[in-house]
């Protein structure tokens, strides 16, 4: 089974481009250049230069001990928190950044929900002296406050998303509209392996530096390349896409997606899109998405605000239909029990989307000498307001 | 089942210039309103209707037809009752003999996952019994179209309307020319529904070059089109323009829906 793109834009069934005609050129534009310039030697040694002495690489992959104790099992967690800006969104800012230079784009959108991929495009955009206009939905921001303040100050223009839910989907909506009315010199930084192709493919290749360290810190450590599972949580899905990335082709790797439950998967406030999703068109994808019976999109929920979107990206959609990985969920509460539990016994405050694949480890129930990993994606500063309001 | 040419075809035919296609949503401002407005446009003589499907994520439509849709939606517009709505209007029982003759083109315009949701096939067969003579699904690419569902549109004999824009190449207009039927709709600027206003230099240099590319199928220029000079500053390069966020602010604005869209109509032509 093959769990990579086709050359027309497809995982399966899923993928492809859908996109308005005005969005053609410049979707074409990278579709024919963005392997030949990832894959050239100037873009390579910048790119794995910035990785190494400006993101912090190779993250840690660290043995939990007393984790793994509490499980009876053997919890690695891969420190994608310790990357500069606090997340793993910083691997995909810097590869989309450099290409953008390389195809003479001087102006730079994104979208943003929890404010991590925003955080880490305003850094880029500063580090390249490029002008950076962040679409956030209003309602985002006034939950991450923080992460608007880090934006501003790093010189990014913070625009809110007014439209519809005032979240992660109508700020990816605005940006694709600034992207439609600026056509010529801007670049769009989409921060999930979604949107039309080729971008489910172009950001999961910047994200599978994840699971390329995973498989040669795991040699080191254990002398063997794989683990026994690897668990990590999806919104759009860019942090799972880049630890399952190298073990999508070793069936002995048993894949775990973890989806925000909300409240309760049948709550009515969820984000769990396999569960409830069909197949449908978002953000230019063919892919697996939360609608009503009309064909209108429909709004999930979620505490966390990096998972609460109502698509996937749609190598993921493909790897749920093929059942090569398992794709579960956590609520609102089990990912907050998670949280403390880390903070407790580990001393590492976790994001809360990363604590939703932390939560699974308790249903997991892994044998004593298997090998799981966690793909610790972000660290939970950001999260701070909500946590303190939990702690009692 | 009575064949008679595509009405779309059959405004071209009969007239080359001056074209005027006026777009609204459906089940805005009111849940009913729509078989009004239809009704209204007809009366006031608009060539083309295009009936706008509301969608909660409409990527392509500015601030204007945003809203629209997103009052519609709240109203309770849906593809079914769309349909459902439109079997009821009389303008499409064309009279004995007269095969819907006098009557304007009419066209869905929508966005492809609640099209997808209905079914592809349902969708056309139900446009078909409504008398729709086309389609425009902006976010229906046409290589996908091509792959997919052009034997369905064809089998109900609707047309697939394509868009182009300043930012599309000849070789690509070509392709998209070889492959229209009916009008290919010309968008007026890089940009959203609604945004830009007029029409400028850079855009008449766009347009001359389009006009000089000969195409085999007639052009409508839209997007920017709201009053009487747009309207006739595009009509000087293709065969007719198509109003849309202007004419929904008009309806926003009116009291009175019937004076509302005649005097609007009266206002362009």
């Amino acid at each position: 089974m093959n769990y990579q793109v086709n050359e027309k834009g497809y995982y399966g069934n899923f993928g492809g481009a859908y996109i308005p005609e005005m969005l053609v050129p410049n979707v074409e534009e990278l579709r024919e250049n963005y392997l030949k310039i990832i894959y050239s030697d100037s873009f390579q040694k910048e790119f794995n230069d910035l990785l190494r002495d400006y993101v912090g690489r190779p993250s840690p992959l660290y043995l939990a001990t007393r984790l793994s104790e509490h499980y009876q099992t053997n919890v690695y967690l891969k420190r994608e928190d310790l990357n500069h800006t606090g997340a793993h969104k910083i691997n995909n800012t810097i590869g989309q950044v450099l290409l953008a230079k390389r195809l003479g784009k001087t102006r730079i959108i994104a979208e943003t929900g929890a404010g991590q991929h925003g955080v880490a495009t305003a850094t880029v955009c500063a580090l390249m002296g490029l002008e950076c206009i962040v679409y956030m939905g209003e309602v985002d921001i006034q939950r991450q406050a923080p992460n608007v303040a880090r934006m501003k100050l790093l010189g990014a223009k913070v625009v809110p998303a007014t439209c519809g839910s005032k979240t992660l989907k109508d700020a990816t909506n605005e940006a694709i509209r600034d992207w439609i009315n600026n056509p010529v010199n801007t670049h769009y930084i989409i921060g999930s392996v979604v949107g039309p192709h080729p971008y489910p493919d172009m950001v999961a290749r910047f994200q599978s530096v994840i699971s390329e360290e995973i498989k040669m810190q795991l040699t080191e450590k254990i002398k063997r390349d794989h683990p026994d599972y690897v668990i990590a949580c999806v919104g759009g899905g860019s942090n799972a896409a880049g630890a399952f990335y190298h073990f999508l082709d070793n069936e002995k790797v048993k894949l775990i997606a973890v989806e925000a439950a909300g409240k309760g998967v049948y709550s009515g406030h969820s984000a769990a899109t396999m569960v409830l999703g069909k197949p449908g068109i978002i953000h230019g994808s063919k892919t697996m998405l939360m609608q009503t019976d009309d064909g209108q999109i429909t709004e999930p929920y979620s505490i966390s605000a990096g998972l609460d979107y109502p698509g996937v990206g749609p190598i993921h959609a493909n790897l749920f239909e093929t059942g090569r990985a398992a794709f579960v969920n956590a609520t609102d509460e089990e990912a907050l029990k998670a949280v403390f539990l880390l903070c407790k016994l580990e001393g590492i405050i976790p994001a809360l989307e990363s604590a939703h694949a932390l939560a699974h480890l308790e249903k997991l129930k892994a044998k004593k000498n298997e090998i799981v990993v966690v793909n610790l994606s972000g660290r939970g500063d950001k999260d701070l307001a909500t946590y303190i309001e939990k702690m009692q | 089942m009575i064949t008679m040419e595509n009405r779309i075809e059959r405004v071209f035919r009969e007239k080359k210039n001056n074209i005027l296609s006026v777009y609204f949503t459906a089940g805005f401002p009111e849940l009913n309103s729509t078989n009004v407005v239809i009704d209204e446009l007809r009366k006031a003589g608009a060539d083309m209707i295009e009936i706008g499907i509301p969608f909660s994520d409409p990527l392509a439509d500015g601030p204007v037809i945003q809203h629209s849709s997103e009052v519609a939606l709240k109203n309770g517009m849906s593809l079914k009752l769309l349909f459902e709505q439109l079997k009821k209007q009389s303008t499409f029982i064309p009279p004995a003999g007269q095969a819907g003759n006098q009557q304007p083109a009419i066209l869905l315009m929508g966005y492809l996952n609640p099209i997808l949701q209905f079914g592809v096939e349902n969708f056309c067969k139900e446009a078909k019994e409504c008398g729709i003579d086309g389609v425009i699904i902006p976010d229906l690419p046409l290589q996908e179209y091509l792959h997919e569902y052009k034997p369905i549109f064809d089998k109900y004999g609707i047309l697939n309307i394509f868009l182009i824009t300043p930012q599309t190449s000849d070789e690509r207009i070509r392709l998209i020319d070889s492959h229209s039927k009916g009008f290919i709709y010309m968008v007026s600027s890089s940009s959203t529904t609604g945004i830009k206003a007029g029409i400028n230099t850079t855009q008449e240099g766009y347009f001359r070059r389009i006009k000089k590319l000969k195409l085999k199928t007639p052009l409508m220029i839209g997007f920017g089109i709201s009053d009487r000079n747009s309207f006739a500053k595009a009509c000087e390069f293709a065969n007719g323009a198509i109003i849309g966020s202007g004419f929904i602010k008009a309806l926003e604005k009116g009291t009175d829906l019937k004076t509302g869209i005649s005097n609007f109509i009266k206002s362009i032509k």
